[in-house]
């Protein structure tokens, strides 16, 4: 009996496997996409919504780093790289498109009076010169450095920023993703990070223990990225080699237009479109 | 088919050694020992924080989880009822599934902020073996489980016909006969440990540095790969890969060690 | 069965009593951890969340593509996994009692894999399944790559359980002349069936917990896959991309974890009750 019952159950899994392992039609356009984990939720946005207005065309969005944009965009493993950053001089081979500017801010921890660190003190902070809180106006508390993972766009931006090496930073705590760097800063009451305006400015306004500290002066917000007051940005990037293709083209002049700023706001970026 | 296993490993292997040999011819295998600071994109190449980092939270881990698996599998075995064991194993193999980053998210959102509030930054060696040993527990507790059950019951209740209590069934007899079992699941579970990735990434602190106290961040190196492969180029991705080699080499060592300490305990 | 179980009455067993306390106080944090996620989670759990698409990078909308996803790369994992682990278990057991050298070799070489990093898997993964192989980010490339890390826990789990076979059974059949083939199918498969199963529920658990490397593998795009030819994200990865990349998204993450957890449960059940549905056929002790 149970012989029966073991021996239909595997025909059925086969057949199901068979049923559902066939290729997709041949039909379907595909465009692939890989690159910065930051740009990817909004890349996978943009993409529904091109899907929408384009049946039959597929858009997937990988991730797997800046790097792995560029290197897929090279090697026609993708149509397109995603980059969370500007393109670098060996990378003149690719093609930059802009699709949305983003902020780099200093975030402390909510009880931290501290309102606004100069470029000095930053340096100092992080070279681990300055080590309480009390020698730049705050509590006497140590401070805790978060800094980022080798690689990371943010890292680059912000020690070319600060004419720093990343061995000179002295860190307590390393975070991969941004959202690491907010939960570790929301969880220490001495912490300081650095991560994008955007994403900070939404974290506020939902509760969560962090706040913005103003870079020489200037208030890291979203509305200063857009005026361009705010010193410390980055532009995030679709990067093709030579020519696109023309469903390549299609998509990037669609993730420029106005149709999607919304979807760039959603996620807490600021539209490089100027019309805007 | 069963070749198929051993030529998975064998594959797996020789593709890891060929992302790693630019890095081991360029820089040479014992820089990578020798090395103070891991550096890559400026050359400096030194693996032994790290080293230190896994060694560290893996047997801090399984210091935790061993004896509280194998408490649990005795418990479980001898002293609840049916429902209850079967409710405990229930309970355990869905602990065993629920993904890496779960158990990392709340390490980071509740363990670390407990920590953090009395030794700063709280991302510790502490919270990463913690972590670790929840991870790695039902596998000890299950597997000792069924170590427990295969004893043949003869032996045990040959012990309570002998007049023994029931703490030395459980202690004497059931234990040493399930011995082979239990340290098998050990040994799986040290691996898993060594190998773990993500939820060791949230709150290990991932600072490269000999830990000085629980409460020091480390870098593990499986964490270190997870960080940095995705944004490394060129050099750097082949060191990357080198640190592979030396895990695959640590997990080698271990499991010969284990082997040695089985071989005398099989039927 | 339970061992020595209470009909000694009122017995002191002050170990035992101390190691259930232990085990009790043990159990704690993972109550902890499962009440966070239910507090978190729980009001996003209903019908849509599970039949409907995720919008805005999965702050809004439900999972559907997901949970088709992950139990498609759960189907090729387990298809992949239990023929070659079943029979590696085997011969591993059948080679350590006739030559035991190699029977340790190819012990220890899945005992080496099983302590590979997740990531390495999945770089491995990539680069052998989805370009060497030409799979692509598909659900076969995300399936197969499981299949390799969960191999060594199903081997082992087959193997000692296998062991356990009482060497006067074998004698008994041998010596009423059961061909090699009825030993194996008659006696050696059902007395593994149990192991089988805890095989199938570790490495389940092994596959369904799995992040980094299926995010290198099966990949990232939330659609419903078409075919296995596709790429897919596993609810692990979607946690994962909820909780680290996404901002605002905790609550769908708490809720994908829950639906995550129930998944898993139903899955051992559903392994237990097959497991015992097998052994009730096979020999009892």
């Amino acid at each position: 009996m149970t012989h029966f019952t073991r021996k239909t159950f595997l025909a059925a899994l086969g057949a199901l496997t068979l049923a559902i392992g066939a290729p997709s039609h041949a039909a379907d356009q595909k465009l692939v996409l890989t690159g910065a984990s930051t740009v990817a939720p909004l890349a996978a946005e943009i993409g529904k919504r091109f899907e929408g207005l384009h049946p039959g065309v597929k858009v997937d969005v990988q991730s797997g780093g800046s790097s792995r944009g560029v290197n897929d965009a090279r090697q026609g493993l993708a149509h397109i790289g995603l980059v969370s950053r500007d393109l670098n001089p060996d990378e003149g081979d690719l093609t930059a498109w802009r699709l949305a500017l983003d902020g780099v801010g200093l975030i402390v921890n909510k009880s931290n009076p501290v309102q606004n660190l100069n470029r000095d003190q930053v340096i100092a902070i992080y070279t681990g010169q300055i080590r309480n809180w009390k020698d730049v106006g705050g509590p006497d508390l140590p401070i805790t450095v978060v800094n980022k993972a080798e690689g990371r766009s943010t890292l680059e931006l912000f020690l070319h920023f600060y004419k720093l090496q990343n061995s000179q930073v002295k860190a307590h705590v390393i975070a991969g993703e941004n959202e690491q760097d907010i939960k570790t800063v929301s969880a220490n009451r001495g912490a300081i990070g650095y991560v994008s305006i955007g994403t900070a400015e939404f974290e506020v306004s939902q509760g969560v223990p962090i706040k913005l500290v103003a870079n020489q002066g200037i208030p890291a917000t979203v509305e200063n990225v857009r005026n361009g007051r705010y010193p410390l940005m980055r532009t995030l990037n679709l990067v093709t080699k030579g020519t696109p293709s023309p469903l390549a083209k299609q998509f990037i002049e669609f993730a420029q237009s106005s149709g999607v700023q919304d979807l760039v706001k959603e996620q807490y970026f600021v539209s490089a479109n100027t019309s805007r | 088919m069963a070749l198929v296993s051993g030529a998975v490993l064998f594959v797996i292997t020789a593709f890891v050694l060929r992302e790693a040999w630019p890095a081991l011819s360029e820089v040479g295998a014992s820089r990578f020992l020798r090395d103070r600071a891991w550096h890559p994109t400026e050359g400096s190449f030194g693996l032994s924080p790290m080293l230190v980092g896994s060694l560290a939270s893996s047997l801090g881990a399984l210091l935790i989880a061993v004896p509280v698996g194998i408490a649990i599998a005795l418990a479980c075995h001898f002293q609840a009822s049916e429902r209850t064991a079967l409710r405990c194993q229930r309970l355990l193999g869905i602990c065993g599934g629920i993904p890496s980053v779960v158990y990392g998210y709340w390490g980071l959102t509740t363990l670390v902020p407990l920590v953090a509030e009395n030794h700063p930054p709280g991302t510790s060696l502490l919270v990463s073996s913690l972590v670790l040993a929840l991870m790695i527990m039902p596998t000890v507790a299950l597997t000792s489980r069924a170590a427990l059950a295969r004893v043949p019951s003869a032996h045990v209740h040959g012990g309570h016909a002998l007049g023994l209590s029931r703490d030395a069934v459980a202690l004497r007899i059931a234990l040493p006969g399930a011995r082979s079992g239990v340290l098998s699941g050990i040994v799986l579970a040290l691996a898993r440990a060594l190998g773990e990735t993500m939820a060791v990434l949230m709150v290990s602190g991932n600072i490269v540095q000999v830990p000085g106290s629980v409460f020091d961040p480390v870098r593990t190196l499986a964490a270190n790969i997870a960080l940095e492969m995705a944004y490394a180029m060129g050099g750097h991705r082949a060191a990357l890969y080198a640190s592979g080699v030396v895990l695959i080499i640590i997990v080698c060592g271990l499991m010969l060690v284990a082997q040695c300490l089985t071989r005398g305990h099989h039927e | 069965m339970n061992e020595g179980t209470p009909s000694h009455g009122r017995d002191h067993s002050p170990v035992l009593r101390a190691l259930t306390v232990v085990a009790g106080l043990a159990l704690l944090p993972y109550a902890w951890m499962l009440g966070q996620l239910v507090i978190g989670g729980v009001q996003q759990l209903s019908w849509s969340f599970l039949t409907e698409a995720p919008r805005h990078s999965g702050r809004a909308g439900g999972i559907l593509p997901i949970i088709v996803s992950t139990l498609a790369i759960l189907g090729v994992t387990l298809a992949a996994v239990v023929p070659v682990g079943l029979a590696t278990g085997v011969v591993l057991c059948e080679l350590s009692r006739r030559h035991a050298a190699l029977g340790r070799a190819i012990g220890s070489s899945l005992d080496v894999l099983a302590g590979v990093p997740s990531i390495v898997f999945g770089l491995f993964g990539n680069a052998f399944f989805c370009v060497t192989l030409g799979l692509g980010f598909s659900l076969y490339a995300g399936g197969l790559t499981l299949a390799c890390m969960a191999l060594p826990l199903f081997v082992r789990t087959v193997d000692t359980g296998l062991r356990q076979v009482p060497e006067d059974w074998r004698r008994g059949a041998v010596a009423l002349g059961m061909s090699r083939t009825a030993v194996f199918t008659r006696l050696l498969l059902p007395a593994a069936a149990p192991a089988v199963g805890l095989g199938v529920v570790l490495s389940t658990g092994r596959a369904l917990a799995e992040t980094a490397a299926l995010v290198f593998t099966s990949g990232y795009v939330d659609r419903m896959p078409d075919s296995l030819h596709d790429s897919g994200r596993a609810l692990s990865v979607h946690i994962y991309d909820l909780t680290m990349n996404v901002a605002g998204a905790e609550r769908n993450a708490c809720a994908t974890a829950l639906v995550l957890i129930t998944l898993i449960g139903f899955i051992n059940g559903l392994t237990h009750w097959l497991g015992n549905r097998l052994l009730a056929r096979g020999i009892k002790a």
